[in-house]
């Protein structure tokens, strides 16, 4: 990796308060000298510690595997924790991401739609009996366990939201990673629900029949979630999903 | 001003199950956490957690017994004992109970494998009878293979669960809002007063039960941590402001052995247990000859002493930010390092842009674990202070006593979770008096004024940032892995310089809402505080016991020192007043760990004569009664002839 550490760096940042009367949304400049293996993590503290202690992000793991500090960098979502400036042209722009409500500056309320998304698609496992202190446990095939983790890694960052042309102009849209959270449930053979039970959250033009197929979500993950992958899979099950309805006696 | 039954502060692992178990009883709960929940540094534990399934071939013969004598040998008998047996008793239910949550643990796979163990390539057949049950990986300082997994994201997996079903239970988080003071009478906590971060406005939050769950406070460590920046220690200091309520063994702080060098980013023990190498500059595994039998598993205080030694004698690996050592994963192939260590693979890709199965991984001992906490008794209740309970990393509950053992916090949270939670079931179902309007709103005046006098102080001098890098320089060259009284009291001096030159600043940012300025200068004086606790603890302590290690004197002191630091903070005064308690009630006597440091001072008294003093000695400290009494659960002798027991 090639490390410049010669370069003055020029941040325009994304500024706005909701809560002063006196603020209105515009971008601001800051210089920074870059380190070696600087990244917007560390740039953005610096930012904050040195030139103005108003400036609002969000980190928690610095590790990128928290999903807090998701951002628009130069137009593209991404974490900020792992984007290292060596990376970037010395002029560097900064928003928060679009399709979530605004905290202030580059912080946006993430927690709320997640959690709305949890509640919508029934983010959980709908077990088929109450758990039992005393049994052992359920045996599952490692392949499957393996395959359910694959759909688990995501980090509820938003960066495939931000992303997303449908998500950005419909916002009833269970988006990328709602659908993603729908496949990781409906392939859990601990879950009771029939793919019919999911039938109104994902086989509509609100969930998989919605999407466009742009597949900016697939390129901006970055856990590298393999979405196409589950929004085929959705399809089918939503294909297998109308032909059990209809088998079923009315 | 809101009124719930129990108030839950944090939404880690730990104080999420806990919140579920209070609302499965029917109470009202609410759940307050600086970030969504998701995002508690829960969700970066790697590596596994620890439950005694016994269910691969490395596994067998492992029980209950011998996780229990495992926790307290780690602990290096610092631990309450009979809390150890709770724990180790329950942490099967728990990794159980995840399961049936969804967590998609690593499944034993029949058949051929192929381990790394103890440097050699082993091939091994697991029993068809077995497939498809948890699998177990190897970690430091366990007898038998026992640690669950779901590859590298353990604490992802599971804090995704758990929170799951939070939201299935229809349990309110209010996320972005910081509890910034207790509301108490001086004997019953009645809730908090809390800023929100969104808004910077302040409310108040009244409960007929209150539950610190804020997790550790690595971040007195300033950037030598491989905590989350969120993890600041505010539960403990909330405790601390109280005046009453105790924090114990603050001087129990565990360096995890691999930390990225320079990011301090935690690289899991389950590298070593899948078998991964420790290497000096000559490229010598130097544990083989210095831990014959654990090697590279032996407990984490072990090893980061052993690692920094080797660093201290000049066979470190030099760079520009100071010597490391190297991690060797090379041998454990591509294959391994993309799935049952995936974010192992990932983080040195992001961070280092190298690849484990090429490349060495470059670690250094860093600040992972606060085995001290805000002290409870074995229901989680706090001493001194009725309706108040902590739970997880924040408390100090205490199963870890002066080494915890990797696996062991995961599990903790979801066995202590469920037990706390019961007894503040319980606790709130027995009545008692409802909320004190009026105490609340006394507190909430007590913290505008806070707030108000900070704001109008000048500013100029120092940052607040830069007298928080001065206490992290501090805390890791004078209370690291290595310690010695002289430096302990230059510590001690300089921390106590810093906080009166904290108690003087003022804000440079006058922004209205959040002011992330303001937000730090209302955490900074609690984590000098808890530095100061920490410093004069490990001061105190004239003995070597686990983590807390003395150059000036190196043994273990049974005679001196079998015994729990308890600090409390009185109003108006510059330092912690320190206070002492027996342990907890003995069973497994102290001995040799069976790796580390051979010698120390033995126990002058019987454990019968020990064993009578404790339940008074606890109660006179402030322990509440709890629901069964001392010793229900310790079950003694029970490890009798089990696998590693002494003869």
């Amino acid at each position: 990796m090639t490390q410049s550490t010669a370069r003055k760096l020029k941040f325009e940042i994304f500024r706005y308060n909701p809560e002063d009367p006196a603020s209105k949304p515009h971008m601001q400049t800051f210089e920074l000298q870059e380190t070696p293996f600087m990244s917007l993590f560390i740039a953005l503290n610096k930012l904050r510690e040195e030139q103005d202690p108003s400036l609002q992000f969000d980190f928690v793991c610095r590790s990128a595997v928290c999903g807090s500090c998701g951002m628009m960098v130069n137009g593209r979502p991404a974490l900020a924790c792992k984007t290292l400036t060596s990376q970037l042209e010395s002029t560097i722009r900064l928003h928060p991401l679009p399709a979530f409500r605004l905290v202030g500056d580059l912080s946006v309320d993430t927690g709320s739609w997640f959690r709305g998304m949890t509640e919508r698609v029934q983010g959980w496992i709908d077990e088929k009996a109450p758990f039992d202190p005393n049994a052992q446990e359920e045996r599952m095939d490692d392949d499957l366990a393996q395959a359910i983790y694959e759909r688990e890694r995501c980090i509820e960052c938003g960066c495939c939201v931000a992303s997303c042309a449908v998500a950005n102009t419909r916002p009833a849209f269970v988006a990328p990673a709602g659908l993603n959270r729908v496949a990781r449930f409906m392939m859990d053979p601990r879950d009771r629900r029939k793919t019919g039970d999911w039938f109104e959250v994902f086989a509509s033009d609100e969930g998989v029949f919605g999407c466009l197929g742009l597949m900016a979500c697939q390129d901006v993950c970055p856990k590298e979630l393999p979405l196409r992958e589950v929004y085929a899979y959705l399809r089918r099950k939503a294909l297998t999903g109308v032909l059990s309805r209809k088998a079923k006696p009315a | 001003m809101k009124i719930t039954d129990v108030l839950v502060i944090g939404a880690g692992l730990a104080g999420e199950r806990c919140a579920i178990e209070a609302a499965a009883a029917g109470h009202s709960v609410l759940i307050l956490s600086l970030v969504p929940p998701r995002r508690s540094h829960s969700c970066a534990a790697q590596g596994g957690m620890q439950a005694a399934l016994g269910n691969c071939v490395k596994a067998e013969g492992d029980n209950t017994d011998v996780h229990f004598l495992d926790t307290v040998r780690g602990s290096d008998w610092g631990a309450d004992q009979e809390v150890a047996r709770i724990f180790a008793d329950n942490a099967p239910i728990a990794v159980r109970e995840l399961a049936h949550f969804g967590v998609p643990w690593t499944r034993l796979r029949p058949g051929k494998n192929r381990y790394h163990i103890k440097g050699e390539q082993v091939e091994i057949d697991e029993p068809a009878d077995k497939a498809g049950l948890i699998m177990h990986r190897d970690f430091g300082g366990t007898a038998k293979w026992r640690a669950c997994y779901a590859a590298a994201g353990t604490g992802h997996a599971t804090l995704y669960a758990v929170d799951s079903q939070v939201v299935r239970l229809g349990i309110d988080v209010l996320d972005r809002m910081e509890a910034i003071a207790l509301i108490h009478d001086g004997e019953r906590c009645h809730g908090a007063v809390v800023r929100c971060l969104r808004t910077g406005r302040l409310d108040t939050i009244l409960a007929r039960a209150t539950v610190i769950a804020t997790g550790g406070y690595g971040r007195i460590y300033g950037g030598y941590t491989s905590n989350a920046v969120i993890n600041e220690g505010t539960g403990a200091a909330l405790a601390l402001d109280t005046g009453i309520v105790p924090l114990g063994n603050m001087e129990a702080v565990q360096f995890h052995p691999t930390g990225l060098w320079p990011a301090g980013i935690l690289v899991t023990e389950g590298c070593r247990g899948d078998g991964g190498y420790l290497l000096n500059a000559s490229g010598d595994r130097f544990l083989v000859e210095l831990e014959p039998e654990k090697q590279e598993l032996a407990s984490r205080d072990v090893v980061s002493r052993h690692m920094m030694n080797e660093i201290l004698a000049g066979r470190g690996v030099d760079s520009p930010n100071g010597p490391h050592l190297w991690l060797d994963l090379r041998h454990l192939g591509e294959e391994h390092l993309t799935t049952r260590l995936r974010e192992i693979y990932e983080i040195c890709h992001d961070f280092l842009g190298i690849t484990p199965w090429q490349d060495l991984v470059p670690v250094r001992p860093t600040q992972h674990y606060s085995m001290g906490g805000v002290r409870v008794n074995k229901d989680g209740q706090a001493y001194g202070l009725s309706g108040l309970f902590a739970v997880g990393e924040a408390a100090c509950w205490d199963m870890h006593g002066f080494n915890r053992l990797g696996g062991n916090s995961l599990a903790e949270t979801i066995v202590a979770g469920r037990v706390v939670g019961m007894s503040i079931a319980d606790f709130v179902a027995r009545g008692g008096p409802g909320p004190e309007a009026a105490l609340a709103v006394s507190a909430l005046a007590e913290q505008e004024a806070r707030i108000t006098a900070l704001a109008s102080r000048p500013a100029g001098g120092r940052t607040l940032y830069q007298v928080r890098d001065e206490m992290g320089e501090i805390m890791m060259n004078r209370l690291g892995v290595f310690r010695t009284g002289d430096d302990i009291a230059t510590a001690v001096t300089d921390l106590q310089r810093l906080l009166q030159e904290v108690s003087g600043m003022g804000l440079r940012s006058s922004s209205p809402g959040l002011n992330p300025e303001l937000t730090y200068a209302l955490r900074l004086p609690g984590m000098l505080k808890l530095a100061l606790a920490t410093a004069l603890g490990a001061l105190a302590r004239k003995e070597s016991r686990g983590a807390h290690h003395r150059i000036d004197y190196p043994q273990r002191n049974d005679a001196e020192w079998l015994n729990r630091t308890l600090a409390r903070w009185h109003p108006g005064a510059d330092a912690p007043d320190l206070s002492y308690e027996p342990v907890g009630l003995l069973d497994l006597p102290p001995g040799h760990r069976g790796y580390g440091a051979s010698g120390y001072v033995d126990l002058p008294v019987t454990l019968d004569e020990y064993n009578q003093g404790v339940v008074s000695a606890q109660a006179a400290q402030g322990s509440l009664a709890t629901i069964e009494p001392t010793g229900a659960r310790l079950r003694p002798g029970a490890w009798r002839g089990a696998f590693s027991a002494p003869s």
